[in-house]
């Protein structure tokens, strides 16, 4: 065991106490937190991995994005707000937990599944061994072969991301009150001058 | 055994760069009250030390003795952990501007050190991530305070955080085309020499629509006037710091100070030259760099005390609706420049 | 250096926990990031594969795996608040309507 195996042994607890105790907490703002710290986690491996872009890629998409996102969608959906006694009286009740039985299939699951997936993966000899030579991967390298052999995937992601944008936006509409929007030049006017 | 004198003046220099920053905030602090008071045409702090230069001081020790506060309904963990977030985000972003040339310290060291805390060959990417994590310490701190100006100060600040993040990504992309690397210790070494002698070959002068669109958006990123809406006192009491004091309240104050002169830093290294001067020596060139950050950080403060602030909708109706397009024709027109001049 | 099986292993973890994550938990929230560690497991995989065969293929998949997890983020939530404005409850047991 040579000294280079102790970040990855390190990043690598970090990624999979973070990603457990994201599926145990009861907050989800705490699972949120506790995930973009997995993700920080898997950035440092692929640093190790030499893969500084995609590291970097990562916190920027996903740890500072993405996490934004579910972060302000939480945020909006648990806030405090003074009406709750009558929505208690609609509310379906605080999401229950799962049972017993189904923690218990989970956890067997989770189980029988790393054990399946250890088995064939490291099944084959030649695979299983140390990384090869001289890794090619500059960011100019994945630039030129993003924009030359990808070319059309890259084309068709940036439509699939453009879709998204519009649905997300028409999915999450709501019709404003008064029929006009609260900022703008229809907004009414309460008090003297703006 | 490895401990070389290198790895010694690389660890003194990561300890330097920690202190200097933490100073730079309290200097920043006197600048602020002493240009905004000659700006409005008073004194400023004078009592405290001549000069007044000793307020600093005064306003960190009075920070120091307040009463650690935190609201009953808050969210513990969450709460301490905001302005820790916002902080080290701050400092953090750091690491990877260079402020100096090369430097073996009077001939101390074998081998010169950039004066650099971290030399990573995608240091403007980093950068650019970095500035996406430190949105978490202020929408923490907003959601965790539990209250509704909080909430809502830090909801709003965020937003206009990354929707500003954009743009400054997009300036940072115009650079990037120009130097052809990620590294930061690049773009600064394409910035040396001068055309005909004469005009420094800054990348200011190549990139003018660049340089605006990312001092506008560093400005709106760091929070600051004219776009300081969600923390303005008239509009949200003090948005999403309003509930913390004492030095929580230090470290939220330490962090924007911290972030503009990161901000002045990067702008200083991608568009004005980083270190190189006329007539200095290269390895005294940080001189010429502490220069170029204060004229930045003078502006900021100008721009602050000047400017009245910008409504939330005009503010991002604005990075939206106007920088954007701008940034994104600026990219377009700099890699039409750069496939047919060949620059 | 650690081996390539090594990151397998710990992709292969991942990719369980987030599984299980997806089963046991009744928070509509919860399982899209339980969903989200899976997609994370992918991309080690990917990026260990591309390491351990030189080519820069590997990271480039990762590259779109990000973008399309990010909108399927985007997409889901939006979906997530649709849901709640509807019934007031993120557990996924109370949108029953289509059962039979």
């Amino acid at each position: 065991m040579t000294i280079d195996v102790i970040p990855f042994y390190l990043f690598g607890a970090i990624a999979v106490g973070a990603s457990l105790l994201v599926i145990a907490q009861r907050s989800p703002i705490y699972s949120v937190l506790l995930l973009i710290a997995s993700f920080g986690a898997l950035s440092g491996l692929y640093v190790l991995l030499d893969a500084p872009f995609v590291a970097v890629i990562q916190i920027i998409v996903y740890a500072g994005a993405i996490m934004v996102l579910f972060l302000f969608v939480v945020m909006l959906l648990n806030a405090p707000h003074e009406e709750m006694e009558e929505d208690l009286a609609r509310e379906a009740g605080p999401p229950r937990s799962a049972s017993t039985g189904l923690k218990v299939f989970g956890a067997v699951l989770a189980v029988l599944f790393v054990v399946e997936l250890v088995w064939a993966l490291t099944r084959r000899g030649g695979e299983s061994g140390a990384f090869g030579g001289a890794s090619v991967t500059s960011v100019g390298a994945i630039g030129r072969s993003l924009f030359t052999d990808y070319a059309f995937a890259f084309e068709v992601t940036s439509v699939l991301i453009l879709v998204a944008m519009v649905g997300a936006v028409v999915l999450a509409h709501r019709e404003p009150v008064g029929g006009k929007a609260p900022w703008g030049e229809g907004a009414p006017r309460s008090g003297p001058g703006e | 055994m490895f401990m070389t004198p290198l790895l010694i003046a690389q660890l003194g220099l990561t300890l330097f760069v920690f202190i200097m920053l933490l100073n730079s905030a309290a200097v920043m602090v006197y600048v602020e009250r002493k240009v905004a008071a000659l700006l409005q045409q008073r004194m400023g702090p004078y009592l405290v030390g001549p000069k007044g230069l000793l307020q600093p001081i005064a306003d960190v020790v009075k920070l120091m003795f307040k009463e650690e506060l935190r609201p009953a309904a808050a969210d513990r963990l969450l709460f301490a952990l905001a302005p820790i977030i916002s902080a080290t985000a701050a400092i953090a972003a750091f690491a990877v501007v260079p402020f100096g040339a090369e430097t073996t310290f009077f001939g101390l060291l074998d081998e010169p050190l950039r004066l650099q805390v971290a030399d990573v060959n995608v240091a403007i990417l980093v950068l650019f991530a970095i500035a996406s994590m430190s949105v978490y310490g202020v929408v923490l701190a907003g959601w965790s305070s539990n209250s509704k100006y909080s909430l809502l100060g830090g909801l709003r600040s965020s937003a206009q955080m990354i929707s500003y993040e954009l743009s400054y990504g997009l300036a940072l992309a115009g650079v990037l085309l120009l130097a052809n690397s990620l590294s930061l210790s690049d773009v600064v070494d394409r910035q040396a020499g001068a055309w005909f002698h004469v005009i420094p070959r800054w990348h200011v002068f190549l990139q003018p629509i660049g340089f605006v669109v990312f001092m506008i958006a560093g400005i709106a990123e760091t929070n600051r006037a004219p776009f300081d809406f969600p923390e303005a006192e008239q509009e949200l009491v003090a948005g999403y710091h309003t509930e913390y004091s004492s030095m929580s309240f230090a470290m939220f104050f330490l962090a924007e100070y911290i972030n503009m002169v990161t901000v002045s830093a990067v702008a200083t290294d991608l568009f004005l030259g980083g270190w190189h001067g006329p007539f200095l020596p290269e390895s005294m060139g940080w001189i010429w760099f502490l220069v170029k950050v204060g004229a930045i950080l003078f502006f900021y403060v100008w721009m602050r005390w000047t400017l009245p602030r910008y409504r939330y909708d005009q503010l991002m109706a604005f990075g939206w609706k106007i920088l954007l397009p701008i940034a994104v024709l600026n990219l377009i027109v700099t890699a039409a420049g750069v496939l047919y001049f060949g620059l | 250096m650690p081996t390539l099986s090594q990151y397998l292993v710990l992709s292969a973890i991942l990719f369980a926990i987030g599984t299980a994550g997806v089963f046991v938990r009744r928070n509509v929230i919860t399982i899209l990031l339980s969903i989200e560690i899976m997609l994370n497991a992918v991309n080690l995989t990917f990026v260990a594969f591309g390491r351990a065969f030189g080519s820069s293929d590997g990271q480039i998949i990762v590259f779109f795996v990000m973008t399309v997890a990010a909108a399927e983020a985007a997409v889901g939530l939006a979906i997530v608040i649709a849901l709640f404005r509807h019934r007031q409850s993120l557990d996924p047991d109370t949108f029953t309507l289509l059962k039979w």
